[in-house]
C-alpha cells in the first residue's frame, strides 16, 4: 500500500446557509462535497470531470488544505492530514500543491515572477538554503521552458501560457509528489493549451508526480488520465480507468456526459446517438432525494428517489458506478 | 410580422431583395491605441447564404469578435475605426447608412447573441422588460401586447413556466436559461441573419448540447443565416456548413466544413487540428503549434503566421502576405505552399 500517495475517506464539506445577523440561525446547508473516497498512486494521473458546481473545485481545495472538511479523512501518504497538526500537517501539505485554473488573477501582478516562484521558500524554509534560492528559481523557470533571464519580470510581461508556466513552477517549487491541477489549460488557446499539455506530462515523466487533474474538457481530460473519476452534485458517480470511462461508462450521467462532447469530424454529424439531458443541475442546497441524478435521468424509476444506489461494481465491466441500472450502452466517442 | 421597417430598408441606397443577406468585403479595422495601431482586421471577406451557418473560427485576439461588432455596428469607437471595406445587408452599404438608419438594421434585420449573457442583459430590468422594449421601440407595440410577445418568445426557447419566469430578473436564471433569454431576444424581430459569438463558451457540455440544438432547430424553422464565432473545433464540427479560419485579423483559409476537417490547406488550420486531444494519439506528445500569435501592434511581415510555421521558407517572411490561393473551386487558402500542406497527409 505504499503506492498510495493520497486517500480520501468519506470526505464531506457542507457549506452553512445561514439567516439573521445577531442571532445566526442555521437553516441548511449546500452540500458542496458529500462523500467522496479516492485513492491515486504513485506516478499517476486521477482526471476528475463534472460540470461547473459539482463540487469538483471544492474537493480540490480541501485536497489542498485551502477548505477543512467538515467531516472525512484525508490520507497523504498515509498521513491522516485531519489528525496531525501543527510542523507535521505542513511538511505534508508541502507535498501536494496547486496550480490554478485562471493565469491572470492567480499571480500577484506586483511580485515579480522571481519572488512569486521563491514565495513557498518563505513558508518553508528548509527545502532549500537561502543563498541558492535564487538558483533554485531560475532552475525551475527553465525546467518549465521560460527563459531564467525573465525573473525579474512581472506577470504582466507574460502571456497567458507562459503565465501558466509560472503558476507550474511556483507548484514545482518544494519538490511535491502530487500536483493539482484545477482547469489549468481551460483559460487557454487550443494550440497554447498543447504545449501547456505537454509540459506537464513531461514534467511527470522526469519527476515521478503524482497528478489529481480537475476539467470539464473531456478530451484533455482523456489524453492525459490514468483513471478517471465523474462528479454530479458533489459525489463520484463512476470511477474507472480512462478506457472504462470512455469506452464502456454505465452510468447514464458519464453516457449523457460524453455523448454531449461535440466531436470534431463533421463526417460523424448526425451519425452520433446524441442524449441531450433536460433541465440544469439540481442545488446542492436541497439535492434530490435517492440518486441525485434521477431528475434528468431517463432510467429513473421508483427506486431511484427511494434508495441511494451506491458507487459499486454491478455489471461486467468491472469499475464502479452508482447507478442502480448501470449499463453499458454504446456511444460515439469525442475522440475517436 | 408587420414589414414598414423592411419598407424603408427597401429604399435604401443598393437595396437588392435577392442579394445575399450579408457579405462583407475586404473589411479593416483598426484599434488607435497609446502603444500605436493595433491591426485587429486586415481584409476580412465572406458571404452568408440564407439559412447557411458560416463558422468563424480563430484563437483570442484573431479579430472574430471585432469583426462581428464591426458588422452589428457596435464597435467601440474611439478607440475602434472600420478604416475600409463593405459590410452589405442584400445589397445595401451598412457602413455608409448614417447611424439612424442603421439603428433599424440592427436586432431588426442583423441580430446577435453574446458570449456571456449576465453582462449582456441589464441586472436591473425583468427579462420580460428587455424583451418587451424591443417590441415598443421598433414595432411600436403597447406594454400590454409587447409583454405578452415576450412570453411566446420565452416559450419559444423552452424556458419553462414562461409566464412567470417572464417577471424575473437576469441572475433569477441559471447560465443556460440566461442564454435562452438572449436567444430569445436575438429573435425577436425576426432577423435575417443572427451572429453567435461564443454563444455556448461559457456553459457545460450537456447545456451547450441544448443550446446548440434549440439554435440549429430556430435556424432551419425560419431559413436565418447564422455567423458563429467561436474557437471550439467540436462544435464547428457539428454544426458549420462553411469555415473561415482567422488567423491575425485576416482570413487565411476559407473552405466546406468537410473539406477542412478532411484536408486542411493552411498550417496553421492543420495545427489547430492536430493539437486537439485524440484517441489514437493517447500517450504521446500532442503537437503543438509552437510560440505564440503576434501582437496586433507588430504583425510580422509576409505571412503573419511564418514564425511558428514549420513549412516557411523566405518567400513567406516578405511582404505582401500570401493571397488567398484557390485550391479548388469552393475553397481557398492563404499560404504559399498549400499543395505540401495539403499533400503530405
Amino acid at each position: 500500500m505504499s503506492d498510495l500517495v493520497l486517500e480520501t475517506k468519506n470526505l464531506v464539506k457542507h457549506f452553512p446557509l445561514t439567516r439573521g445577523v445577531v442571532f445566526k440561525k442555521q437553516y441548511g446547508a449546500v452540500r458542496a462535497v458529500d462523500g467522496v473516497n479516492l485513492e491515486l498512486r504513485r506516478g499517476e494521473t486521477l482526471g476528475i470531470v463534472g460540470e461547473s458546481g459539482c463540487g469538483k473545485s471544492t474537493l480540490a481545495r480541501m485536497l489542498v488544505g485551502l477548505e477543512t472538511p467538515t467531516s472525512g479523512d484525508l490520507f497523504v501518504q498515509g498521513k491522516n492530514m485531519s489528525k496531525v497538526g501543527g510542523e507535521e500537517r505542513r511538511r505534508g501539505r508541502r507535498n501536494i500543491q496547486l496550480v490554478m485554473q485562471d493565469p491572470y488573477t492567480s499571480l500577484n501582478p506586483r511580485m515579480t515572477v522571481g519572488d512569486i516562484i521563491g514565495e513557498p521558500f518563505q513558508v518553508h524554509p528548509d527545502v532549500v538554503p537561502k543563498s541558492q534560492r535564487r538558483g533554485k528559481v531560475q532552475e525551475l523557470l527553465e525546467l518549465v521552458g521560460l527563459n531564467p533571464e525573465h525573473i525579474n519580470r512581472y506577470p504582466h510581461q507574460f502571456s497567458g501560457g507562459q503565465r501558466q508556466r509560472i503558476g507550474i513552477a511556483r507548484a514545482l517549487a518544494l519538490n511535491p509528489e502530487i500536483i493539482l491541477c484545477d482547469e489549468p489549460v481551460s483559460a487557454l488557446d487550443v494550440s497554447i493549451q498543447a504545449q501547456v499539455i505537454n509540459l506537464l506530462e513531461k514534467l511527470q515523466n522526469e519527476l515521478g508526480l503524482s497528478y489529481i487533474f480537475i476539467a470539464h474538457d473531456l478530451s484533455v481530460v482523456r489524453h492525459i488520465a490514468d483513471r478517471v473519476a465523474v462528479m454530479y452534485l458533489g459525489k463520484i458517480v463512476e470511477v474507472g480507468t480512462e478506457d472504462e470511462i470512455y469506452e464502456s461508462p454505465t452510468h447514464p450521467y458519464t453516457q449523457a456526459l460524453l455523448s454531449a462532447v461535440p466531436v470534431p469530424d463533421p463526417t460523424l454529424r448526425g451519425q452520433r446517438d446524441q442524449i441531450v439531458l433536460t433541465g440544469d443541475v439540481p442545488s446542492p442546497a436541497d439535492p434530490p432525494s435517492g440518486c441525485r441524478f434521477r431528475t434528468r435521468c431517463w432510467k429513473a424509476q421508483d427506486i431511484c428517489a427511494e434508495q441511494e444506489p451506491l458507487l459499486q461494481i454491478r455489471d461486467k465491466s468491472g469499475h464502479p458506478s452508482a447507478c442502480h441500472f448501470a449499463e453499458v450502452r454504446d456511444v460515439v466517442h469525442a475522440t475517436e | 410580422m408587420s414589414s414598414d421597417v423592411n419598407v424603408k430598408l427597401d429604399a435604401l441606397p443598393g437595396a437588392d431583395p435577392n442579394a445575399l443577406p450579408l457579405q462583407v468585403k475586404d473589411l479593416h479595422v483598426e484599434f488607435r491605441t497609446r502603444n500605436g495601431i493595433a491591426h485587429a482586421v486586415n481584409g476580412v471577406s465572406f458571404d452568408l447564404r440564407a439559412g447557411e451557418t458560416r463558422a468563424i473560427l480563430g484563437e483570442s485576439g484573431c479579430g472574430k469578435s471585432v469583426t462581428a461588432q464591426a458588422i452589428m455596428g457596435i464597435l467601440d469607437s474611439p478607440p475602434g475605426f472600420v478604416t475600409g471595406g463593405e459590410i452589405l445587408y442584400r445589397g445595401v452599404d451598412l457602413l455608409k447608412l448614417p447611424e439612424s438608419e442603421r439603428r433599424k438594421v440592427r436586432a431588426n434585420r442583423i441580430a446577435m447573441i453574446f458570449q456571456d449573457a449576465l453582462s449582456a442583459l441589464n441586472p436591473v430590468f425583468t427579462v420580460g422588460f428587455q424583451l418587451a422594449e424591443l417590441f415598443r421601440k421598433h414595432r411600436g407595440m403597447s406594454r400590454q401586447d409587447a409583454k405578452a410577445r415576450a412570453v411566446e418568445l420565452l416559450d419559444l426557447v423552452k424556458i419553462p413556466a414562461a409566464k412567470q419566469r417572464v417577471n424575473d430578473y437576469p441572475h433569477q436564471f441559471s447560465g443556460g436559461m440566461r442564454q435562452r433569454v438572449m436567444i430569445a431576444m436575438a429573435l425577436a424581430l425576426d432577423p435575417e441573419v443572427l451572429i453567435a459569438d461564443e454563444p455556448t463558451t461559457a456553459l457545460d457540455v450537456t447545456v451547450q448540447a441544448q443550446i446548440m440544438a434549440l439554435l440549429a432547430e430556430l435556424q432551419r424553422e425560419r431559413n436565418m443565416g447564422l455567423v458563429l464565432i467561436t474557437h471550439d473545433m467540436g462544435v464547428v464540427a457539428d454544426v458549420a456548413d462553411r469555415i473561415s479560419v482567422m488567423y491575425a485579423g485576416r482570413v487565411i483559409e476559407e473552405a466546406g466544413v468537410n473539406d477542412i476537417y478532411a484536408s486542411p490547406a493552411h498550417p496553421y488550420t492543420k495545427g489547430l487540428l492536430e493539437s486537439i486531444p485524440r484517441l489514437d494519439l493517447k500517450g504521446q506528445e500532442l503537437s503543438a503549434i509552437k510560440g505564440l500569435p503576434p501582437a496586433l501592434t507588430n504583425i510580422p511581415p509576409g505571412c503573419a503566421f511564418n514564425p511558428r510555421c514549420r513549412y516557411a521558407q523566405e518567400v513567406c517572411r516578405k511582404d505582401p502576405a500570401p493571397p488567398l490561393y484557390q485550391v479548388s473551386p469552393s475553397r481557398t487558402a492563404a499560404c504559399h505552399f498549400w499543395k505540401e500542406v495539403k499533400g503530405d497527409e
